[in-house]
């Protein structure tokens, strides 16, 4: 009935949640021993499609091909019998375990678990071996880099006798190293029979290690080309149904006066462990300050100590002028009120209220702005209600509904009321975390051109991104953090991504400060 | 999940919560071998079929929404102030120091200033668990819950060593000065020539209508509603926007203990004239559901005081008149509680569902 020469073959599947279409009708055929790519924008329908092929939602409509066979899925255990092992984004490992203990988890072989323990001792060393997937098995979890964390997770699939392994956008997470080192492993996979499914938005990924690639878009499935056949100018208009550039189109950099200058900035968490160790830098007016590093080495809290949301010690002057770092007039809204506008890493739990209307949303943090006050005791709604309609026809915020709540906009248009929100107060200094995090294709080309438009403006900015390509593109300076300290500082005109990831990674260049 | 159209939402899920609370009822009043039929008859002929049953259904709502508004407060500022028990026969101790010790020449004025007694007692008595979940992260549910039995042990030994004139026998101060007398219904002019005979609901129950008002306006169109209700929507996002968190803790238990306090103006200065021992009488509490049930709106929240008005004194009536036990009142508002609060998701999913298959038949006919 199926072709067996095919790992996986979906037929005419089909998925609703409500009145929303995540699956339509979804047809794809992935050859066996291939990398196969599945590529499209938040929202597409990509991780529901690979979650009913895990057992995890059960298909509207539609069957499941493995290996030729026709294979009900109705869970997740039928899925590793069919041989299927999924990594997710958001690792499921057991933080004060040993890799060991994690791998046998669920896949013991009696109420004992010696002998489990030494077979799996075993068998992770012809792994090792056979993948160049090393890791102390001994090691607990918590030790361990992200990087070897998403290694027990492989082994975890391979480990259960996986013949297909699924990664859920496996790259978020690494420095730019450990992804080239990721995708050996897949490579090894590949050669050793395995098939690969590796879903990203990333289009270099795919561009470098698939062997075929299908693209989504609004739940359908729009096209499957190969690799080698595509570009990543096509790639980018199958996902969004037109044409984008993906270069950011700037001018070079007008630097003025020093607008913000870090001395020695130190923040410690509540545990009192420093997370911040002694941060300098200055940003002049017109300059964009990229900030690269792996996620966690102190950048949310250079942000949060900037944006008043952390307390912290050092000395930090905007425009001459000394900024309290802790007690009064260091919290947000004397940042504010000093000219310092913040765009949140994390825009669900920082940046919106997501109960909130989106007119509501557009006056968080900007309550005691004199625009928006109707006398000394009451707010004038209807006024912020006008300016929300206002900045939702400028920034091209959809639906353009000032009343409908924020969890009800896509991640992209959210982002854009918070930046919307920021930008549009002129002000002197824009601090922006992970401006395009979870934003779609049109959407991310838009937010870097109001970037760029408000450094010419003559802003200064400070962004930090986990994006090492979005940092490249933005800034004029780029500074490298790690483990609470800046590394160097790079022209991007001059380093390469090798450089910044050996400064990622925490080894220091020649010219560290 | 779903969404109900808003007709549904606000109106269809209470009406089928409480009908499912009736039938219950229905139910248990069978289960003792009396007639419910009768029991209803009697609950509604008592409470709302004439003036004299409404002077109570509204004596008992008065209270109901000063304290119903007194949790939505603390609510949209994410905190759940269970002690509003506690902060209203605070109200009480306030409104009696007032009224006791200083010669007030007219109710009016006596009423501006017991008003600001018992809403000064009251968000004093809040003042403490609000500092301490503020500063200290005490879980405010926790210490209201043991400051209603610390305001209980208070008021005994107030009433029994301190005010209790001498020479009398009951826990209780002195009458207030007759000067200091509230109008009730029968006393106003216009109103009167409904209430002919003498009701408990007086004067109060207006000003608890304008509070509605005012903590309306408060919510939904001040800057400080704008930040309590941020504040109660996220923390974390609160302080990214430079809102103090504890300021807004702070205020909104006081505004809230302020409004549990008020509480006192109707059942202490409007209808004992004296503070007895356990003045609010479970009114606090009843303030949890109606806030619930009234989905910490003040309109709902009014709409809630008067079903529990008329619960509180039908349920008085069928232990007047009826064999059933006036116990059973407290069983009705059990299962009103139980529909209205905690089971009201179950309701609202099976309402989901309900119109989901509408929805599907007639994109099917379509």
């Amino acid at each position: 009935m199926a072709d067996p020469a095919y790992a996986i073959e979906l037929k005419g599947i089909s998925k609703a949640f409500g009145p929303v279409q995540a699956n339509r009708d979804i047809n794809i055929a992935v050859p066996k021993g291939t990398i196969h790519g599945i590529i499209g924008e938040n929202g597409a329908g990509k991780s529901t499609l690979m979650s009913i092929l895990y057992g995890f939602y059960k298909a509207d409509a539609g069957q499941i091909f493995v290996n030729g066979q026709l294979t009900p899925i109705p869970d997740s255990q039928s899925a590793i019998r069919a041989g299927i092992g999924m990594v997710f984004q958001h690792f499921k490992l057991v933080q004060n375990f040993s890799v060991l203990e994690n791998i046998i988890l669920g896949a013991e072989d009696g109420q004992m678990l010696n002998s489990s323990l030494s077979k799996a001792r075993k068998e992770l060393e012809r792994l090792a071996r056979d993948y160049e997937l090393e890791v102390d098995p001994d090691a607990l979890i918590e030790d361990l880099s992200v990087g070897h964390q998403q290694r027990v997770e492989i082994l975890k699939a391979l480990y259960r006798q996986a013949d297909i392994l699924i990664l859920d956008e496996p790259t978020g997470v690494l420095t730019p190293d450990e992804a080239d080192h990721l995708f050996r492993i897949l490579k090894g996979l590949k050669d050793q029979g395995k098939t690969v499914i590796l879903i990203t938005h990333k289009l270099r990924e795919i561009m470098e290690a698939t062997d075929n690639v299908s693209v989504m878009r609004r739940g359908t499935m729009v096209a499957t080309v190969k690799t080698a056949e595509t570009s990543p100018e096509q790639l980018a208009e199958l996902m969004v149904g037109r044409k984008v550039l993906l270069e950011v189109q700037k001018g070079a950099a007008r630097p003025g006066e020093v607008v913000l200058s870090v001395k020695d900035l130190r923040v410690r968490d509540e545990h009192r462990v420093e997370r911040l160790k002694g941060v300098s830098f200055e940003i002049r007016a017109g300059e964009i300050l990229g900030i690269a590093g792996v996620a966690g080495n102190g950048q949310s809290e250079l942000l949060a100590a900037l944006g008043g949301m952390q307390v912290a010690t050092g000395s930090v002057t905007l425009k001459g002028a000394v900024l309290p770092l802790s007690g009064a007039g260091s919290d947000g809204q004397s940042r504010r009120s000093a000219g310092i506008a913040h765009v949140p890493e994390d825009r669900h739990h920082h940046g919106l209220i997501l109960d909130f209307t989106a007119w509501e949303n557009v006056a968080f943090g900007y309550f005691n702005d004199p625009r928006y006050q109707k006398s000394r005791l009451f707010m004038d709604n209807d006024a912020i209600r006008a300016d929300t309609e206002r900045k939702m026809a400028k920034f091209d915020i959809r639906p353009p509904i000032p009343t409908l709540a924020a969890k009800s906009f896509s991640g992209g248009n959210q982002q854009k009321i918070v930046v919307a929100r920021e930008m549009e107060q002129n002000p002197a200094l824009l601090l922006i975390g992970q401006p395009t995090r979870g934003v779609d294709i049109g959407a991310i080309e838009f937010i870097h051109n109001q970037i760029i438009a408000l450094r010419d403006a003559g802003a200064a900015i400070l962004l930090v991104s986990v994006e090492l390509d979005e940092i490249m593109s933005l800034s004029d300076r780029i500074a490298v953090m790690f483990d609470g300290r800046i590394m160097g500082f790079r022209d991007p005109e001059t380093t390469d991504e090798r450089e910044l990831g050996l400064l990622m990674a925490g080894v220091a260049g020649k010219e560290a400060a | 999940m779903d969404r109900l159209p808003r007709w549904a939402d606000v109106a269809l899920v209470p009406f089928v919560s409480l009908t499912l609370a009736a039938i219950i009822s229905a139910l248990v009043i069978v289960a003792i071998g009396q007639d419910p039929w009768e029991a209803i008859t009697v609950m509604v002929q008592g409470s709302v079929m004439n003036a004299y049953g409404w002077g109570y259904t509204l004596y008992y709502a008065t209270s109901f929404i000063f304290t119903g508004l007194a949790v939505t407060v603390a609510f949209h500022a994410g905190l759940f102030n269970i002690g509003g028990e506690g902060q209203a026969q605070l109200g009480g101790l306030g409104v009696a120091l007032t009224l006791l010790f200083i010669p007030w020449p007219h109710w009016t004025i006596a009423l501006v200033a017991a008003s600001l007694g018992a809403a000064l007692f009251g968000a004093a008595w809040a003042a403490i668990p609000a500092y301490l979940q503020a500063k200290r992260g005490s879980h405010i549910v926790i210490t209201t819950i043991m400051f209603n039995y610390i305001a209980a042990s208070l008021m005994i030994f107030m009433l029994v060593d301190v005010l209790r004139p001498p020479g009398k026998m009951d826990p209780a101060t002195a009458n207030f000065p007759p000067a200091t007398h509230l109008p009730s219904f029968n006393e106003i002019p216009g109103l009167n020539l409904i209430f002919t005979s003498g009701v408990p609901a007086n004067v109060t129950f207006f000003i608890a209508l304008a509070m509605a008002v005012v903590v309306w306006l408060l919510l939904w169109r001040t800057r400080l509603g704008y930040q309590i209700r941020a504040f109660g929507k996220s923390e974390p996002a609160a302080r990214y926007a430079g809102i103090n968190p504890t300021k807004i803790i702070m205020i909104a238990m006081l505004i809230s203990g302020g409004l549990a306090g008020l509480m006192a103006i109707n059942n202490v200065m409007g209808e004992a004239e004296r503070l007895l021992g356990n003045s609010a009488s479970g009114a606090g509490f009843i303030g949890i559901a109606v806030a619930l049930m009234g989905r910490n709106h003040p309109i709902g929240v009014v709409l809630a005081a008067l079903l529990f008005g008329f619960l509180f004194q039908g349920g008085a009536e069928l232990g007047l008149w009826t064999k059933i036990p006036i116990e059973l009142r407290t069983v009705v508002q059990g299962l009103v509680i139980l529909f209205t609060g905690a089971l009201d998701m179950m309701v609202r999913m099976l309402l989901v569902r309900i119109f989901a298959l509408f929805r599907t038949s007639r994109l099917e006919a379509a």
